[in-house]
């Protein structure tokens, strides 16, 4: 049994449809990468899984119970976590209270704030700051460190390199390993094809709300990926 | 020497009107709810004292145990009932509302209680005062509201920076979308956002209840009383209000003393003078969205 699977899922804005039957499943221990350009409805599918937002037809399976209309905070307690596009890190809370409230479904597991201060230094060097003076980066490593705090079965990272120097990119990634040797599943949604392919297993890539392409990083060449990225 | 006893006498008052304002300057600061019931719901808790004290024979500081947790749970009811689904209609839906609920809360308090004078009855607290210098007397009444009044709002504002929940309800604030990915039912942090909130009113209603001669429809000097404090002061933290309540109190005071009707009219003219010179307030919040 898939840990997580969406079936068929229809999602719309309104009358505009973003999701056209999408399946999708991730085994536990996995990490899988969404890919596709911008508008292909990665950030929504993501959404949809988190609980911000219904499928309006098919479901989203979560250790094989049903859960497309469980709302988002009652997804948390049972594993699942979202570092959002934009981090959305809470401004005029401290880094260290944006992790406390990212712990506040209290799972058990792994991680906690010594923990946390360990495998990302950058975070711990900032705790006491204002999360609207953080840069990009810190940012982005502190969202995941939040989402980490909720100790989830499945972590999904919505475009973690967006808008930051390669270099930091790198910095981010690299807590990556540290975190699925907990054995936590992972989503990652990305633009940036070469930096998704190298920490996932499995990839899977959207154009307009659909699949086009899928497989192991291995198996897909260059060429295949750039067709069904751009759709030619 | 009389200035300095107006100045006393302003900054006791002024602790009232910082607990009157601390319930609008909560539910704006996490929700932006603009409350226009706030003064009303003063007034209900004042009616509910009424009934306790002066019908009932409760001493007024049991009563204030019994009104204030009342006006906690018809907090959380209204947000759960009203003000959640208004924000979730977003724009406009919970101004109206809690105008709607402000129009229907005078209309039945003038049903249930007429449109007389009431007062809650204290007894010789009422009069009670300790001699300072020849010429300055401090009432006890307006030295004990005081007290209260910086401690519960000193003790909210320790709530909001040390606690999981005060945490939550800074963070809704700050994003709600966000929150509910934090596992947090940011609906429930609301509905007790503003039970909070209205204890806070139910507290101040109380002692409004007690200093003055109130009916129905002081709601709304109560209402005014209490944004220009929150204004004032700006939006920041409770200290602000709390800045705020002080200095209204101390400007109408002062301008008591000037001349006894201009007491209001120096109170809005320096609320006037801040929103032109200073719109962000005394102590504005040191992060800006
Ligand atoms: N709140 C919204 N209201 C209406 N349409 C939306 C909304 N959010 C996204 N869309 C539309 O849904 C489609 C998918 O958007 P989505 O944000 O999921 O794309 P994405 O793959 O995450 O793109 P990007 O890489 O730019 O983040 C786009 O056509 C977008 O315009
Ligand atoms: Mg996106």
């Amino acid at each position: 049994m898939s840990l997580l699977s969406l079936e068929a899922i229809d999602v719309h804005y309104g009358d505009f449809q973003a999701i056209y039957a999408l399946d999708l499943h991730i085994e536990e221990g996995e990490t899988l990468a969404v890919i596709g350009a911008n508008g292909a409805g990665k950030s929504t599918m993501l959404k949809t899984i988190a609980g911000l937002l219904t499928p309006t037809s098919g479901s989203v399976v979560f250790e094989g119970r049903d859960i497309s209309r469980t709302p988002p905070f009652k997804r948390v307690p049972m594993g699942i976590a979202l570092t959002p596009e934009g981090r959305k890190i809470f401004r005029s809370l401290t880094i260290e209270e944006n992790l406390k409230v990212g712990a506040h479904a209290k799972r058990p597991g792994p991680w906690d704030l010594a923990k946390i201060y360990e495998a990302f230094p950058l975070v711990a060097d900032r705790k006491d700051r204002l999360g609207v003076n953080l840069s990009g980066g810190e940012q982005q490593a502190a969202a995941i460190a939040r989402a980490l705090m909720s100790n989830p079965r499945l972590l999904l990272l919505d475009e973690v390199s967006l808008g930051l120097a390669p270099v930091v990119v790198e910095q981010i990634y690299d807590a990556l390993p540290a975190i699925t040797a907990q054995g936590t599943t992972v989503l990652v949604v990305e633009q940036d094809v070469n930096q998704s392919m190298k920490v996932a297993d499995r990839v899977q890539c959207l154009l307009e709300g659909r699949t086009v392409l899928e497989g192991a990083p291995a198996n897909l060449s260059r060429d295949e990926i750039a067709a069904a990225y751009f759709g030619i | 020497m009389q200035w300095l006893n107006a100045v006393i006498q302003g900054v006791l008052l002024g602790g009232l009107y910082a607990l009157l304002a601390a319930g609008l300057s909560l539910m704006f600061g996490v929700m932006r709810i603009v409350n226009l019931a706030h003064g009303v719901l003063a007034m209900v808790a004042a009616y509910l004292g009424f009934i306790f004290v002066n019908n009932m024979g409760v001493p007024w500081y049991l009563a204030i145990l019994i009104v204030v947790p009342i006006m906690a749970l018809v907090g959380y009811a209204l947000q759960w009932g009203l003000f959640n689904r208004a924000l979730s209609k977003g724009g406009l839906a919970p101004l109206l509302v809690a105008f709607g609920l402000a129009v229907v809360l005078t209309q039945l308090l003038q049903e249930i209680f007429t449109a007389d004078n009431r007062r809650i009855q204290i007894g010789e607290l009422g009069t009670a005062s300790i001699q300072i210098t020849d010429s300055i007397y401090l009432g006890w009444f307006p030295i004990i509201t005081f007290i209260v009044a910086v401690l519960i709002i000193a003790g909210v504002q320790l709530f909001l920076n040390r606690t999981p929940l005060g945490r939550a309800m800074r963070a809704a604030s700050d994003d709600p979308d966000t929150v509910k990915l934090m596992g947090i039912d940011n609906r429930r942090v609301y509905a007790l956002s503003t039970a909070l909130a209205l204890a806070t009113v139910g507290l101040a209603g109380m002692f409004i209840g007690m200093k003055t001669q109130f009916s129905p429809t002081y709601g709304d000097l109560v209402l005014i009383f209490a944004f220009e404090a929150v204004i004032i002061g700006g939006l920041g933290s409770l200290w602000g209000t709390l800045a705020g309540g002080i200095v209204l109190g101390v400007a109408q005071a002062v301008g008591s003393q000037i001349n006894p009707s201009y007491g209001l009219l120096i109170g809005n003219l320096v609320f006037l003078a801040i929103l032109a010179f200073r719109p962000q307030g005394l102590f504005p919040k040191a992060v800006t969205t």
